[in-house]
């Protein structure tokens, strides 16, 4: 996770000729999908674009999908730094197994994520007769969505953060508790910022992947308009209502927030890494 | 939560600690472990577990049946066939990439390496709709192909080309930190002996950077045999030809059948996780021997 | 979250949470309604319960709030199956709402308990071709003929596709003097001439439309009427072949829901507002074919009048749902080497 001190070579030899294929691939396999999607939002003038967000669907949509953000990526990144604390600095057995479910999520189809949620906690999922009981409603509601969300992205913090932590041991932790420290303050004051650039690496990533997931949510939402429909859902909806352009328009906006993320992180470690690089 | 762990961590004393936990002098083991095991229990494992439970009620007989369909068998030959090929390209672009992206300047670097992550973050289905636009027959690329004969939309081939872009960002995160941290001296040692370049790459390089290509490979290649979104839009859909394994899971959902799916499901979890933990087996040997 | 969602509002003035309600029904003011409904319906029912709050509203003084929820017609049932609180549904085929009551949430005499097979509003299955029929696609014999690409999603996933495969098995069936196996030879040819099989109706509808894929979108004519709707005329046209399907759409509300929620008294006047005049006219604006003698009659040469077979005809859905979709069924069979 050291963002880049050495300097960068200007480019020599083969250099012209590797960046030349690579920037090639990029623009073919991400730049041409990135570049219809804008290219279809637009395709009706400005006004047809800025049409879509006066919709209150939209705007429902739009503000359900930062609420399960909002809940999901705080819980992944508490889970991320306690599970990174446990594995890193102790040494305990089953610890690979640990890190295995970990990664287990990972390889997981979006379709088989929505649809064990449905296992659990659907009508005639093992939890179903309990909750309906109780009045509780997770699947098709709020709940159920993150739990979607959650499932998807819950390694992604988690594996920034384990293995930087494996690599800085607890060398600093141990020092600072010999001198007095308590292990809320080695937290706080040691472990944290340390990891601040993984971390914060891991936040955005999660928080890009839990705006834009699909196919778990598709099945845990009911798709019930401008009250359980996400955006990457609305923009399913809107594209099969022949609004095309309001597909893309909506498309485009998630598409824009994940490179406004992306581009963000990578501002934001250069700004930091000298500092976290001592 | 933090606030939470430790009272979470009273609540499960650990009293067997020190039979199965080396002694330290860090505090905050239990509270940190309570949390992580609780959290992963009810998100991992509480979910995985009803996947596992659900196809027996099906005779194994009739498990095994619905498995090996001819259909279904084709399915998941072209998810996992389509999902290996896409990975294997992708290692190589992805390695190249990562290369590009952390030994030269050139303008735009921090803007292309943002790039990168984008299939990651934008939803399936945008994904999806947007390469069936690209390469459907009247699409930018797709008219460029369609006079050369090739067909990538609604062929298996269209399968390929969405799994290219999902699985990028897996290799290229990987490789970039271990490229990072690859001591530049040794390079210049190898260049100073008299290796040219391909020789360094390949005796110096490649060695150092397999691992990371290898968690790369297999990551692109269980997120690409499980991939939906991205692909439903691009393949056809055609049983025995161009059908992916997660519709066939879908299928089996429109018939009521959860056990058949949820069999179909776990058949496809087990042989990314067989990948997985072949390709982490794989890691260990060649850590071990290319450590000094 | 509820309330700070905004919902679609079918009558939202602020002002009216004064409104006493009057007379018939519940002394809860404000009442709100889940309709589940399957994807070619979306335009219908916008327009659809605008007219029926307004007309609730009139008879009750309560004021209506109708959330909608659209997806394929077999996802929806399995979602209410699953616990979607749906208080009514209304889907593409009663299969899926047989279904639904064979798990206990409808009564099982769900379809006689309304007019007409509990289906206020038909459809038939049609095909959509290219501006000047290139092809010269007349009939379904046109449909197997070499060279012709027929778009139509897959009959595993999409309700519509089911209905249409029943209609090209009724043709041929007929069409080969009962003889089945030179029947399901007919559909076999026709479905190899099948470039892309979407998982849906609208999926279809863009492949050919928007993708330029193929000769002819064999599908809903409620769907086709649409897409001429909305790319605009005299690109495409519809070809009505002699013999095709009665396609019954059903509606029915679900009883546990309704029961629990006390919403049965709203959710049942709003389905039989769907066989009033008003709602009939409505469900002709947006290309379904009306059960209403007196309407039908007035759009006879919208809908020309053509030799249409029934469900019945196949033994039902369940029997057709066994026999021909099933895991090994007949469409399965299709993509199998001989």
């Amino acid at each position: 996770m050291t963002a880049s001190t050495r300097a960068l070579r200007r480019a020599t030899g083969f250099g012209p000729v590797l960046i030349a294929l690579a920037l090639f691939w990029l623009a073919l396999i991400i730049g041409a999908p990135l570049a219809t999607v804008v290219a279809e939002a637009w395709s009706k003038g400005s006004e047809a674009f800025f049409n879509i967000f006066k919709q209150p669907d939209a705007l429902a949509a739009i503000r359900l999908t930062i609420i399960v953000a909002a809940i999901a990526v705080p819980l992944n990144a508490a889970f991320g730094l306690a599970a990174g604390w446990s594995i890193a600095k102790f040494e305990f057995r089953g610890k690979a197994l640990l890190l295995a479910l970990i990664d287990l999520p990972l390889s997981i189809s979006p379709v088989i994520s929505g649809l064990v949620w449905v296992l659990v906690f659907g009508a005639r999922g093992w939890f179903g007769p309990i909750l309906d009981v109780a009045g509780v409603k997770i699947i098709f509601a709020l709940p159920g969505i993150v739990l979607g969300t959650i499932l998807v992205t819950v390694s992604l913090i988690a594996r920034e953060i384990i293995p930087l932590m494996a690599e800085q041991g607890s060398d600093e932790e141990l020092a600072a508790t010999t001198l007095g420290a308590g292990g809320w303050t080695v937290f706080r004051r040691v472990t944290l910022p340390n990891v601040r650039w993984a971390l914060l690496h891991g936040v955005l990533l999660c928080n890009a992947r839990a705006m834009g997931e699909f196919g778990a949510v598709s099945v845990l939402s009911g798709h019930i308009r401008g009250l359980t429909e996400t955006l990457p859902l609305h923009v399913e909806a809107l594209y099969n209502d022949y609004d095309f352009v309001g597909a893309f328009a909506a498309a485009s906006l998630l598409a824009g927030l994940a490179v406004v993320t992306l581009i963000a992180k990578s501002a934001l470690e250069r700004v930091g890494a000298p500092r976290s690089t001592t | 939560m933090v606030a939470l762990a430790p009272s979470l961590g009273t609540i499960l004393d650990v009293r067997r600690r020190a039979a199965w936990r080396e002694p330290s002098a860090l505090p905050g083991f239990r509270g940190a472990f309570a949390f992580t095991l609780v959290y992963a229990g009810l998100i991992i494992l509480l979910p995985l577990a009803a996947l596992v439970a659900r196809p027996w009620e099906h005779s194994p007989a009739d498990l095994v049946h619905g498995i090996l369909q001819p259909r279904t068998l084709a399915a998941l030959r072209l998810s996992f066939v389509a999902a290996l090929a896409a990975a294997v390209v992708n290692t190589a672009a992805g390695l190249v990439i990562a290369w590009v992206l952390n030994r030269y300047d050139f303008p735009g670097r921090r803007v292309v390496d943002a790039l990168v992550d984008l299939p990651f973050a934008l939803p399936t289905a945008v994904a999806g709709i947007a390469l069936a636009t690209l390469y459907g027959p009247n699409g930018w690329i797709g008219s460029l192909l369609a006079p050369l004969g090739v067909k990538v939309a609604f062929t298996p081939l269209g399968v390929f080309v969405a799994l290219l872009a999902v699985g990028l960002p897996f290799v290229v995160r990987a490789v970039q930190p271990v490229l990072e941290d690859l001591d530049t001296a040794l390079e210049e040692a190898a260049q100073t002996l008299g290796a040219n370049t391909l020789q360094t790459f390949a005796r110096v390089i490649l060695p150092a950077l397999s691992p990371a290509l290898l968690t790369g490979f297999s990551l692109a290649f269980a997120r690409g045999a499980g991939e939906y979104g991205s692909v439903i839009f691009i393949a056809g859909n055609m049983p025995g030809v161009s059908e992916i394994g997660p519709l066939v899971i879908v299928t089996r959902l429109e018939a009521y059948d959860y056990a058949g799916a949820a069999a179909v499901g776990l058949t496809m979890l087990a042989i990314s996780l067989a990948v997985l933990i072949a390709t982490n087996w794989a890691q260990v040997r060649l850590a071990r021997r290319g450590a000094p | 979250m509820a309330s700070g969602l905004s919902r679609r509002e079918v009558l939202a003035t602020s002002g009216a949470m004064a409104l006493v309600a009057s007379g018939v029904a519940s002394a809860e003011p404000n009442v709100t309604l889940l309709n589940v409904s399957y994807d070619p319906t979306r335009e219908f029912h916008k327009a659809f319960d605008v007219l029926f709050a307004a007309d609730w509203r009139k008879r009750t003084g309560q004021i209506l709030t109708i959330n909608q929820s659209y997806d394929g017609s077999g996802k929806q049932a399995r979602a209410v199956v699953d616990g979607l609180q749906a208080d009514v549904v209304t889907l593409g085929l009663a299969y899926d709402i047989d279904s639904i009551a064979q798990r206990g949430l409808i009564a099982p005499n769900w379809q006689s308990r309304l007019p007409s097979n509990s289906s206020p509003y038909t459809s038939t299955i049609v095909f959509l071709v290219r501006a000047g029929n290139p092809k010269g696609i007349h009939d379904w014999l046109d449909l197997v003929k070499p060279g012709v690409g027929v778009i139509t999603p897959n009959p595993n996933t999409s309700g519509g596709a089911r209905w249409s495969y029943l209609a090209a098995l009724g043709f041929a069936t007929r069409h080969n003097g009962g003889d089945e196996t030179r029947a399901l030879g007919f559909v076999r040819g026709l479905y190899h001439n099948v470039p892309v099989l979407d998982t849906g109706a609208r999926g279809s509808t863009n492949t050919f439309v928007q993708r330029g894929l193929g000769d002819v979108l064999l599908g809903w004519e409620n769907e086709a009427m649409l897409a001429i709707d909305e790319v605009g005329p005299g690109k495409f046209e519809i070809i009505r072949p002699k013999l095709s399907i009665l396609a019954e759409p059903p509606v029915s509300v679900v009883d546990k829901v309704v029961d629990k929620r006390g919403t049965r008294a709203v959710s049942e006047a709003y389905l039989k507002f769907l066989y009033t005049v008003a709602a009939q006219e409505l469900a002709v604006k947006h290309h379904f074919r009306p059960r209403n003698r007196t309407v039908a009659a007035r759009y006879a040469s919208t809908f020309p009048a053509l030799d249409l077979i029934t469900i019945e005809r196949f033994g039902g859905w369940k029997v057709a749902q066994a026999k021909h979709f099933a895991d090994g069924g007949t469409f399965d069979k299709i993509y199998q080497p001989s």
